[in-house]
């Protein structure tokens, strides 16, 4: 094996362009996808954030990188203390000559080990609260954000934006924060943009979710980070952050879709729901579904739910599971798994999104 | 008052001992012996090291080249499948426990045998039949790929030998079992006459916390991978969507095991260290008592924290949170150990044998694996760093630095007494150093990958990772080598080595009371109950040229004590 030639390629930028043109193929619309591992400057400083992280891209990139790097130097500093002090000991004390024995010294002392046990907790706690602290930026999402469907397959990734367009990457505008809908088709999947420092699992018969405020345009690497199977490695695509929403209006190769969701989704209602639920506020054998979108919807056993879309695919799939108050004590419903997909029920969601938008405000 | 007949009757080198009272094959397949046992175990565990170090170096290989095609995507899924679970059940788990426990546990109580011998060599068949069924998804033609961890719902889907692996790993499981319900009865009732509990060696403290998690926590694995089972073939619908099942449950049920599993496979190891750092600092162990309390604290801690293998799982946030919070406590007894181990290298007489520099690197590169788990026990750092290379280099700190490296550390400090005799301590040291040296380059350079976003299970990388992935590709070869030199080292000791005393090092604790190799019994005197750390009670004997206890030397010949009897 000759290591030393592909260790020197890898050195020059211009063989970077070469070598990531031989994983292009990867993408699906055929553009050179770059990488997420780009450093930003100051690459070989190994003590600066721009060493250890691709570029900061989402709004909390900064958060991360930064109690990163705080607890890397916490680390840093214990870890030379303990094997400066090891290696110092082992230097001074090293056995010589023939004399076996020991110098005296104490076998304990409880005052120096009720130190060291509680000094480190205090940096503990407070590597906690920080990480917790960033974990909730990460996690909530701004009311305003747009709704965008990633569906995950083995091995591919569908982007359903909510006019109903669809592309095989992530198309995202600047400082338009976006909420990621993650749901799985077949096995476990995880959404990871290195460059934004989110990471969600696509877990099936489930939503998540997953947020992002991306601060920086420009084109970052998506990977699938939950093995998932034979072409785990392959599962990788981008996310383009546009200027504006007219740049990303036109410059993506969109997959058409031939009606909006919402459409799709009354139609579905029509023929598989309109038995049961209506869409006029009047109860019937089933609750009445033009306003309960969003909504705490009170249950038969006294506890509440919000609707969502956990909620409502938990309601078509296995109706016996949340029962609303006044439909007990046994649901007249059927479970529709099998009749519906996730997809499916997608779309209902984007009805009943519309339904609401489009009622009277109460 | 011994005379030094029997002093040479007592600590000579035997000619008949455990090794060869009797011969044949049968007299080791039926052996009862916990010291053979041990040996057998110690013979079945290396064999399962070479393999997944072959599988390992395999993946290393087809990673060494940009875009390569050495290896299949699924051949790369299967390679590093099966070098996980088999180092996983087969090596770690059993290693240090199984092997070197079995070997020192009841010595260093001064008993004869564990507890119930049978089950000890039930253990290990069910260790053969458990590591046969895990390979025969090799051999079926079919492979395994679904990752050591068996996630839901791919491993219900592939076609791959998930039944023959999963009731492999099963059938281990049961031989943990009993394996540690056979230390927890032995230590209970088997300790010698006045030896209370703060009397014991650290090694037995930390085998005992191990266990207690052996014997609570794998039969949930066992429940779990049989619950795996009826539902690839019944559909009975609890792990998979598809039929009404919950994949994040049955992550909850792994890890709740997989956890534990990781305090099976470290706390041995801080105990191996414990031994170690005393012994060759000839010096007490600074802080027993919270160093014994903290292998018991991480034990029971160990059970509260496995949802931080799970925060972007789709686990309530509120339950990250909370895991989050708990996976903290458990630094701090780990960092207490650390902290004691350097406390008892002050003003000790240091000897740096192969037994201490493999303590030393220990020390060094539990510290880094230790503390990189700050960074994956933080939330919002842990998000990005969650399955990639980051957390690959992270737990192969913990695991290969620390539970590899005492085990190498342990068996170069035990294996004069197993076998009575020496090792070359120059070539001891030198696969150290290689060891030492491969693991750091091939592993460090995986932090900086997975900061910069390589996720793990990759048949495949960005050009950017090139050059870290030659490192660490070079890093295995050299660790290979160094493994090799001393697995070369110590069999031919074994075999060739120069005689060597009955207590070459001025060890205290009971099992260097016996011969070099001990007799088939253990000891052929009651032993003389002392602390284990108060190495003065050890004098040396010119005539056998080794040390032996006070009570049994020549009364004449013995100096005065240099430092008051501990009580």
């Amino acid at each position: 094996m000759n290591w030393q030639i592909p260790l020197m390629l890898a050195q020059s930028t211009d063989n970077l362009e070469e070598l990531r043109k031989r994983t292009a193929a990867i993408s699906l619309d055929g553009t050179t996808v770059p990488d997420s591992a780009l450093v930003r400057d100051g690459t070989s400083n190994p003590f600066s954030t721009e060493y250890w992280f691709p570029t900061q891209a989402s709004s909390f990139a900064a958060e991360v990188d930064f109690l990163y790097m705080a607890v890397f130097w916490i680390s840093l500093v214990f870890f030379v203390a303990i094997v400066g002090v090891m290696i110092y000991f082992c230097i001074k004390y090293r056995r010589k000559g023939d004399v076996i024995a020991p110098q005296p010294s104490p076998s304990h002392n409880t005052a120096i080990e009720i130190l060291w046990s509680v000094l480190p907790s205090i940096l503990l706690v407070w590597i906690f609260y920080v990480g917790a602290e960033s974990y909730f930026d990460m996690r909530i999402p701004r009311e305003d954000a747009e709704e965008i469907h990633v569906t995950a397959k083995q091995f591919a990734w569908i982007f359903t934006y909510p006019d109903g367009d669809q592309t095989a990457e992530l198309h995202l505008v600047r400082d338009r924060p976006a909420k990621l809908i993650l749901q799985s088709e077949d096995v476990l999947h995880s959404f990871f943009v290195p460059a934004f420092r989110q990471k969600m699992d696509v877990v099936p018969g489930r939503y998540t979710y997953a947020y992002v405020n991306p601060t920086q345009s420009g084109q970052y690497r998506l990977s699938c980070n939950e093995y998932c199977g034979t072409g785990h490695s392959k599962m990788k695509t981008m996310c383009e952050v546009h200027d504006t929403v007219d740049d990303r209006k036109n410059n993506t190769k969109w997959i058409k879709a031939d009606h909006q969701p919402w459409e799709n989704g009354k139609r579905t209602y029509q023929i598989q729901c309109s038995g049961c639920h209506k869409v006029n506020g009047e109860k019937a054998t089933g609750p009445a579904l033009n306003l309960i979108w969003g909504i705490d919807e009170k249950l038969m056993t006294g506890q509440t739910v919000k609707v969502d879309e956990q909620y409502i695919l938990d309601s078509i799939w296995e109706p016996a599971k949340d029962v609303v108050d006044g439909f007990g004590p046994v649901t007249k419903m059927n479970s529709f798994k099998g009749i519906l997909n996730q997809n499916d029920v997608n779309d209902i969601i984007a009805y009943l999104k519309k339904l609401k938008e489009e009622s009277p405000a109460q | 008052m011994v005379d030094a007949v029997t002093r040479q009757k007592l600590f000579g080198t035997p000619e008949i001992h455990f090794l060869n009272c009797t011969k044949g094959w049968k007299s080791w397949a039926f052996t009862l012996d916990h010291k053979r046992i041990g040996i057998m175990y110690l013979i079945g565990v290396t064999i399962a090291l070479f393999l997944a170090g072959i599988f390992a170096l395999v993946l290393r290989s087809h990673l060494f080249k940009f875009d390569s095609k050495m290896l299949s995507d699924d051949m790369y899924n299967q390679m590093f499948t099966l070098h996980g679970a088999v180092m996983v059940f087969s090596f770690i788990i059993p290693s240090i426990p199984a092997a070197l426990g079995n070997l020192v546990l009841p010595m260093m109580l001064g008993a004869k045998d564990v507890a119930f011998p049978r089950l000890n060599l039930a253990s290990f068949y069910l260790w053969i039949i458990g590591t046969g069924c895990l390979l025969l998804a090799i051999l079926s033609g079919r492979g395994l790929d679904t990752g050591w961890t068996f996630y839901t719902p791919y491993s219900i889907d592939t076609n791959t030998g998930v039944i023959y692996a999963t009731f492999g790993a099963f059938v281990l499981g049961f031989s943990s079992i009993f394996t540690g319900l056979n230390f927890l009865v032995t230590v209970n009732t088997m300790r010698l006459k006045g030896q209370g509990w703060f009397k014991l060696p650290l090694f037995l403290w930390s085998l005992y916390a191990t266990a207690i998690i052996q014997v609570l926590a794998t039969p949930v694995l066992g429940i779990t991978l049989l619950m795996l089972i009826a539902e690839k073939t019944m559909h009975i619908g609890i792990f998979d969507a598809k039929y009404g099942g919950d994949p994040v449950l049955f992550q909850h049920f792994f890890w709740f095991y997989s956890h534990p599993a990781v305090y099976i496979m470290i706390l041995p190891a801080m105990g191996v260290i414990s031994e170690l750092i005393s012994v060759y600092s000839q010096k007490r162990i600074f802080g027993y008592s919270f160093i014994a309390f903290s292998s018991v604290a991480i034990a029971l801690l160990g059970f509260l924290v496995w949802g931080h293998h799970m925060f972007t799982s789709g686990q309530s946030q509120v339950v990250t949170l909370i895991f989050s919070a708990i996976t903290f406590t458990v630094a701090i007894p780990s960092a207490v150990k650390v902290f004691n181990w350097l406390a008892t290298l002050y003003k000790g007489s240091i000897l740096l044998n192969t037994p201490m520099c493999y303590a030393l690197s220990f020390i060094f590169l539990f510290g880094i694996g230790g503390l990189t788990g700050l960074f994956l026990g933080a939330l919002s750092t842990d998000i990005h760093l969650h399955d990639t290379y980051f957390v690959v280099a992270h737990f192969h700190f913990v695991m290969v630095g620390g539970t590899l490296t005492a085990l190498l550390g342990g068996l170069f400090h035990w294996w004069p007494k197993f076998f009575g005799r020496m090792y070359n301590d120059l070539l001891g040291r030198v696969g150290c150093f290689l060891v030492f040296s491969g693991f750091n380059l091939t592993f460090f350079p995986q932090f900086v990958m997975g900061s910069r976003g390589m996720p793990r299970r990759y048949a495949s990388y960005d050009p950017e990772f090139l050059p870290f992935h030659q490192l660490s590709t070079i890093g295995a070869f050299v660790l290979g080598i160094g493994i090799l030199i001393s697995f070369i080292v110590l069999v031919y000791a074994a075999f060739k080595g120069p005689r060597c005393g009955s207590n070459p090092f001025r060890a205290a604790s009971l099992e260097w009371q016996s011969s070099s190799p001990p007799d088939f019994h253990n000891f052929v005197h009651s032993p003389v109950l002392n602390d284990p750390y108060d190495f003065d009670s050890q004098v040396y004997d010119d005539e056998l040229d080794t040390y032996i206890s006070r009570e049994f030397a020549d009364p004449t010949k013995v100096p005065p004590r240099t430092e008051p009897v501990h009580h």
